[in-house]
């Protein structure tokens, strides 16, 4: 799928506005029996997802359970079966777009690309060796604003710690604000304050675009009050349900190799 | 060339008199071409982790320019050129293909390349020496007609730039990032490659194979020392190769040695003070 020419008819359609009819929760995406063959393995089969906008919908599973590769069939990256749809609010049946925030996304330490340079790079035809014009600088600081970030244009992004790439690549990610934003394991390797400013933001986030939010996670901690639903995935989905629904049920104990006494209040 | 004769007869050397040595301004002339040609082109070898990949292909031109020479018809450069630009392609092509590191896939494809260019080189008991002159390089024999060739491809690759150096920035820092905004990863992959393996082979002989790939890698790995963002990058990137260029070609005339090596030394001289004044 070339989500090029889609982006581009995203930016003409912005004015009769995706947002504007305000979907409140009436769009939605639906997987109906998603499976990934690789070679001779099956990557997961039988999954059937449903999420609204608005929703924040967190994918747990143990390691190897195909949750980086689940995402990433959604995003047109895997060849896979059954069908996915998405739907707007009035009903009809939609190309959906979407923002990716890749995991672990490592730069290298030494490379002279700024965040301006990424943005620009992404956003533009504008070429990033030539000195950006000033309309074009203003359009990254207001991407960035939506992160709170616009003090980090001018940094190298082997300068920024974790938490602040990370807030970058959401940036980058709501630019054009997508329909569902899809985040590849978030909170690895950010602090409890990084999880929990991230959660804010994502909560701030879907309120103010009423978008969807997918995101695979290793950390149960912080999903109680921030995310609506939780779907574990183990070859196929074991449980989903609202975060204590899934966490004290027997196929996350099993899925974890957790004792049958294990449980969240 | 009349304009640049005129021009270049300012400088206060013997040569570049009115009635110095011709061949001398036209060397300095294509020198002023090549070097912001792979100035530009080696911010992205560094960037996208190619310095291996461009000294391979630096060798692929070897054997073509020895199938051409064998041909005998036909002209070596163009048989080079298409047989870099084929060797190019399949490497992207089988890099994709096959779940290999590519180091790997770049020995074995390296290797092939130079094992074929001597084999065909040396077939029927020819000797090997016709062929030096394409490893250490003359940038004194290059003609007027050479240099306007090289103009064109330094045109063409300003252009590239200036449309796709976005996406192969994109490409070669987050493939999967650059996927999910839509750009096709390999075609920018595809072009990049055939983009160096013109300029390698077009440039072999007035800069000799054996250090091709240094005016490659070392103007951008100087530059990365220093710049902070894109455009520094670049700047210091084609400035840094002029400056090593010019530098060179006239020590190298004034003490007699390689015009090629003597521009490579004075760029790891450039890298080697970049180094120590390196960004923090």
């Amino acid at each position: 799928m070339h989500n090029e020419t889609i982006y581009k008819k995203m930016r003409i359609d912005k004015h009769p506005g995706l947002h504007d009819i305000g979907c409140h929760g009436a769009c939605c995406l639906r997987a109906t029996d998603l499976g990934l063959q690789m070679g001779d393995d099956t990557v997961f089969e039988h999954v059937d997802l449903h999420i609204h906008c608005g929703e924040i919908v967190a994918l747990i599973g143990p390691n190897g359970a195909g949750k980086s590769s689940l995402l990433k069939a959604i995003l047109g990256q895997y060849p896979y079966t059954g069908k996915l749809e998405f739907f707007l609010a009035t009903g009809d049946k939609a190309q959906p777009t979407f923002g990716y925030v890749p995991q672990n996304p490592a730069f290298d330490r030494n490379d002279p690309i700024s965040v301006q340079d990424l943005f620009v790079s992404c956003i533009s035809r504008w070429p990033v060796f030539l000195p950006a014009p000033k309309k074009l600088r203003e359009q990254v600081k207001a991407c960035l604003a939506r992160v709170h970030a616009e003090k980090l244009i001018d940094r190298r992004l082997g300068a920024l710690s974790g938490g602040e790439l990370q807030r970058v690549l959401l940036a980058l990610a709501l630019e054009p604000v997508p329909h569902i934003l899809i985040l590849d394991e978030p909170m690895s390797g950010v602090d409890i304050d990084g999880m929990k400013l991230l959660l804010d933001m994502l909560d701030e986030i879907r309120r103010s675009y009423d978008l969807s939010i997918l995101m695979s996670t290793h950390d149960f901690t912080m999903l109680d009050p921030y995310v609506d639903k939780v779907v574990l995935l183990n070859d196929t989905i074991q449980a989903a349900g609202t975060p204590r629904e899934v966490l004290n049920s027997d196929a996350f104990r099993e899925a974890f190799h957790l004792g049958q006494e294990w449980r969240v209040s | 060339m009349e304009l640049w004769y005129a021009l270049i007869s300012l400088l206060p050397f013997t040569w570049a008199q009115a009635d110095g040595l011709l061949f001398m301004k036209n060397a300095f002339l294509a020198i002023l071409v090549i070097t912001p040609l792979f100035g530009l082109l080696s911010t992205m070898v560094v960037t996208n982790r190619m310095s291996f990949f461009s000294d391979a292909l630096g060798h692929s031109a070897f054997t073509g320019m020895a199938i051409g020479t064998l041909a005998g018809a036909l002209a070596p450069t163009p048989c080079a050129v298409v047989f870099a630009v084929i060797f190019a392609l399949l490497f992207t092509l089988v890099q994709r293909k096959a779940h290999m590191s590519s180091d790997t896939v770049i020995g074995v494809f390296s290797s092939t390349a130079v094992a074929l260019g001597i084999f065909i080189a040396t077939l029927g008991g020819q000797s090997f020496t016709k062929f030096n002159a394409l490893l250490v390089g003359d940038v004194l024999s290059v003609a007027p007609a050479e240099i306007g060739l090289l103009a064109v491809i330094l045109l063409g690759v300003v252009l590239f730039w200036l449309v796709s150096l976005n996406r192969l920035l994109l490409t070669g820092v987050h493939p999967a990032l650059a996927d999910s905004r839509g750009i096709r990863v390999w075609i920018y992959e595809a072009l990049f490659s055939v983009a160096i393996a013109l300029v390698v082979t077009l440039s072999m002989s007035w800069v000799g194979l054996m250090v091709i790939n240094s005016m490659l890698v070392l103007p951008g790995a100087a530059a990365r020392n220093m710049a902070k963002n894109m455009m520094q990058y670049h700047l210091i990137s084609v400035l840094g190769a002029l400056a090593a260029g010019i530098a060179g070609i006239i020590t190298s005339f004034e003490i007699g040695a390689s015009a090629g090596a003597t521009i490579t030394l004075y760029l790891a001289l450039f890298f080697a003070l970049s180094f120590c004044f390196r960004k923090k």
